[in-house]
């Protein structure tokens, strides 16, 4: 039973760590995009394909939250009073990157655009890296079973760190790539590129696609010494239960990257889907039968059984009721009905 | 606010202060996704049903503003899931098991709130009307479904059921006793009216000004009827369900109930006493109604009410926290009153003549009628929080060992208010910059059309 709740709460920080991390990764690619001129089209294009999905996306974050503290609240109340220094940036961070956003459909003058695009991207980088860090505090056990851990090294050590980073470019990657595919689905004209000596957006994605293809991979495979120095249990989880999910997400990284030109964009996305959701799955298999460090097992932590079966079934309700609707929105967005 | 002991942490009074302050901001943009896409919506049902131009205008312009509105509520309300946690450890750590239950109900109407809300703003000019229209229809509902069983937490922490505690820990829960609480459904009712008459009332106080401003055009008559119709039939409604609250309140919360009634000692013959201030076990400077009380509470002058004397001393609500709680009880009756005639001019003078009353005082009354509305909203949570106190959840957890003890709450709260502030200005900023532009492109061109995103 408590198993059951924590692969749900699991299923939640895959996707949103998926789908929030793309949005996420699209405020990264924003932030870099250059000046208002060279940075137009990106900019836009992150605009148009960010705005109808981004609240649904981010509410997966919710949802996290709520099946933890409801089916293992000691634990939510040990994480929170051991990690509230990232935690409380990372809120911070969400009121910048959602309400920044929100105001610069609006504005019209290139100086506030660029305030309130500097706000939306530079939060965009930041939440991501504290939410990861909170990821590596949890996997190494620095939070202690009754909580009021280290409010400094909780978060920052090694291990946080590799989580931080490894974060922001795996959000950057997964964007990058359905950059890429929303771009080739959306054309300009050659002509169009041409008098206004701009570069083919799906280029100038994929070119960044590359990019943070290749710095994740580096990234991840430095993290290989930094776990074994820093959290050898996890470290072991990752190389026996979890090699195959880390196995997966090398291949279809490597797939993403080698088809980037060619493929067809459904597929891209699918690729980079998995190759980040099986590294969060990869962790979460790792790191069973516990759900804090080799102290808390998921069934000490859990709830009474009465209120896992009603998590249960809100689950199965989602299920049947959310999931369906999400796909709506998305095929409406991906054949463009959403639009201003 | 809140006199400190001794032995409260020190995280106690910042944490109270922050919890106070972002759900009054976070309560103001509530209305606004549960009750404005309802009048968006009969906007867009006119324009559809009758091809009446600028009824699909007001629908498309206030879809637009409702954007924004919704992503502020949205960012909004994410802190305040942050701060159950680094606020109140104490209060999830041990009751998380049963008070979760209904945020993750919540957790999945907001879902479904943000997935429609987008298919809704988004889709106008690449669905078909009637598709689109419908798509509207589930935010509504989930609009009602996210308030109750938010409130449904809240009325819980008022009146707890549905868990077994052993040692201290919660052993079994009930859950449908835990989200059907016995204050559940005049709590939440009571918030939903509230939501339809705040957005109700401040949509149509913003088309007032602009009438006042001599633009009596039907664009702006129709801006101010929707939504003045849906909140002057809602408040009549509102006042009766609030005496049911009150009446709950005085069985079930009797500290509670004197606090707002701001009464020492237990008695009968208990004057309504409105107004003043609660100091040394005595109101101050009150308007007393002889026998009001007790005849509002029980209908007949004997009834009985019991003071505060009869709260053990340790858990007794501070004189400071029974004034606040009883002054904004009276303010927030004092304005459904006022708002009830407000509707009630609207709903004479209409049924009579079929027309918006003319005279220029009844343009100025309903643009602050949405402010009301507004003070009224925050208030009712005074009196409901407040109220509470010194109890989280009453009777089983005092909020000095809910609250953290870990950090320097100060900084995080010095930080959101910089940043609530700045949020909250930039919002009023650009919902005028986008009037303005409407403005321009009215008078540039008499046709409506749809909201252009200017890239
Ligand atoms: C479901 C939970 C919930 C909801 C819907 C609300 N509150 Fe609350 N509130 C709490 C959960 C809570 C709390 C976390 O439980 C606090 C902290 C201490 C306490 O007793 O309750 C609290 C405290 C608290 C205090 C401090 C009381 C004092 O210092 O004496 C105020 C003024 C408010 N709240 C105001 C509001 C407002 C304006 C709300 C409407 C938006 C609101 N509350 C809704
Ligand atoms: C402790 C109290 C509260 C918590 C933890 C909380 C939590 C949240 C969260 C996380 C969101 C964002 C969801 C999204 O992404 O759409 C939100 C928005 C919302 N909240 Fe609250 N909330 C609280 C108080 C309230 C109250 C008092 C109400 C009113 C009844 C309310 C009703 C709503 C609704 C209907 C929305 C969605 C509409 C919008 O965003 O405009 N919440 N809340
Ligand atoms: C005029 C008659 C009214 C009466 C007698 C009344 C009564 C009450 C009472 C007794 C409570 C406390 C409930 C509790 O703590 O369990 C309450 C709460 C509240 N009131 Fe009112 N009220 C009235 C009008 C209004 C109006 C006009 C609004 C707003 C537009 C409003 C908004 C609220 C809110 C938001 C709460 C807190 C949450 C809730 O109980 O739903 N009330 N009211």
């Amino acid at each position: 039973m408590s198993t059951f709740a924590a692969v749900v709460l699991f299923v939640g920080v895959v996707a949103y760590a998926v789908f929030g991390g793309a949005d996420y990764g699209a405020g990264f690619w924003d932030l870099t995009a250059g000046g208002a001129v060279r940075g137009r089209e990106p900019r836009h294009l992150v605009d148009t394909t960010l705005a109808p999905v981004w609240e649904a996306n981010h509410v997966w974050l919710i949802f996290c939250l709520v099946m933890l503290w409801t089916g293992f609240p000691a634990t939510f109340a040990a994480i929170t009073t051991t990690l509230y220094v990232p935690l409380g940036l990372a809120a911070l961070g969400i009121v910048v990157r959602g309400s920044g956003f929100a105001f610069r459909k609006v504005v019209v003058h290139t100086e506030q655009q660029r305030v309130t695009g500097a706000a939306f991207a530079t939060s965009s980088v930041i939440t991501p890296f504290f939410l990861g860090t909170v990821a590596g505090g949890v996997a190494s056990g620095r939070v202690p079973a009754d909580g009021h851990g280290d409010a400094i090294t909780s978060w920052l050590n090694p291990t946080s760190l590799l989580g931080g980073v490894l974060a922001v470019l795996v959000c950057a990657f997964v964007a990058a790539v359905f950059l890429t595919a929303e771009a080739r689905r959306r054309p300009v004209p050659a002509a169009e590129l041409e008098r206004r000596k701009i570069a083919d957006l799906g280029t100038w994605f994929r070119r960044r696609a590359q990019v943070s293809a290749v710095a994740t991979g580096v990234v991840a495979l430095a993290g290989i010494a930094i776990l074994r120095a820093d959290s050898p249990r996890l470290f072991d989880g990752l190389l026996s239960r979890g090699l195959p999910f880390v196995v997966v997400s090398g291949l279809c990284g490597v797939g993403a990257l080698v088809l980037l030109g060619r493929a067809a964009p459904r597929v891209l996305q699918g690729l980079a889907v998995t190759a980040a959701g099986t590294i969060v799955a990869g962790w979460g298999v790792a790191q069973y039968p516990y759900l804090l460090g080799t102290h808390v097992t998921i069934a000490e932590g859990a709830a009474p059984s009465s209120t896992l079966w009603a998590l249960t079934i809100i689950a199965t309700i989602a299920l049947l009721i959310v999931v369906p609707s999400l796909s709506l929105l998305f095929v409406l967005q991906q054949r463009g009905r959403l639009q201003h | 606010m809140v006199e400190l002991l001794a032995a409260d942490p020190e995280q106690l009074l910042p944490a109270r202060e922050q919890m106070a302050f972002t759900l009054g901001f976070h309560i103001i943009l509530v209305p606004f996704g549960v009750a404005f896409t309802f009048l968006m919506l009969i906007a867009n049902y006119r324009a559809l049903r009758h091809g009446d131009e600028t009824a699909l205008l007001l629908a498309r312009r206030w879809s637009q503003v409702a954007a924004v509105l919704f992503a502020v509520g949205a960012v909004s309300g994410t802190v305040l899931s942050f701060e159950l946690g680094l606020l109140w450890p104490g209060l999830m750590g041990k009751y998380g098991a049963a008070f979760g239950i209904p945020f993750a109900i919540e957790g999945l109407f907001f879902f479904l709130e943000a997935i429609f809300v987008a298919i809704y703003i988004y889709g106008w000019d690449r669905m078909k009307p009637w598709p689109h229209f419908w798509s509207g229809v589930p935010v509504v509902l989930s609009g009602v479904g996210g308030t109750s069983s938010v409130v449904a937490a809240n009325a819980w922490m008022n009146q707890p059921g549905g868990f077994t505690l052993r040692d201290g820990k919660i052993v079994d829960v009930q859950p449908l006793q835990v989200i059907f609480n016995d204050a559940f459904w005049y709590e939440a009712l009571h918030m939903l009216l509230a939501a339809y008459m705040v957005a109700g009332f401040t949509v149509a106080g913003v088309y007032a000004v602009g009438m006042l401003r001599g633009r009596r055009d039907r664009y702006h008559r129709l801006g101010l009827l929707i939504p003045l119709t849906v909140a002057a039939l809602v408040t009549p409604v509102q006042i009766f369900v609030g005496d049911v609250a009150a009446r709950e309140v005085f069985h079930n919360e009797p500290a509670k109930f004197a606090a707002i009634e701001a009464l020492y000692e237990t008695g009968t013959h208990v004057p309504e006493e409105l107004g003043g201030y609660y100091d040394g076990n005595a109101l101050h400077y009150g308007i007393s109604i002889p026998s009001g009380a007790s005849i509002l509470s029980g209908y007949k002058p004997s009834t009985e009410i019991k003071g505060l004397e009869e709260v053990p001393a340790d858990v007794r609500p501070t004189d400071r926290a029974v004034t606040i709680v009883h002054l904004s009880f009276d303010v927030m009756v004092g304005i459904g009153f006022a708002l009830l005639a407000l509707s009630a001019w609207f709903g004479w003078v209409y049924w009579r003549k079929r027309a918006l009353p003319g005279s220029n005082w009844f343009y100025r009354a309903v643009a602050v009628s949405g402010v009301a509305a507004v003070v009224a909203l925050e208030a009712g949570w005074v009196t409901t929080e407040v109220g509470r106190q010194p109890w989280t959840v009453v009777g089983e957890l005092l909020t000095r060992d809910a609250v953290t003890t870990e950090g320097n709450i100060w900084l995080l709260y010095v930080a959101t208010l910089v940043l609530y502030a700045v949020v909250g200005a930039a919002t009023f900023y650009v919902l005028r910059l986008l009037r303005r532009r409407w403005r321009e492109s009215d008078a540039e061109t008499d046709v409506p059309y749809g909201p252009e995103a200017s890239a």
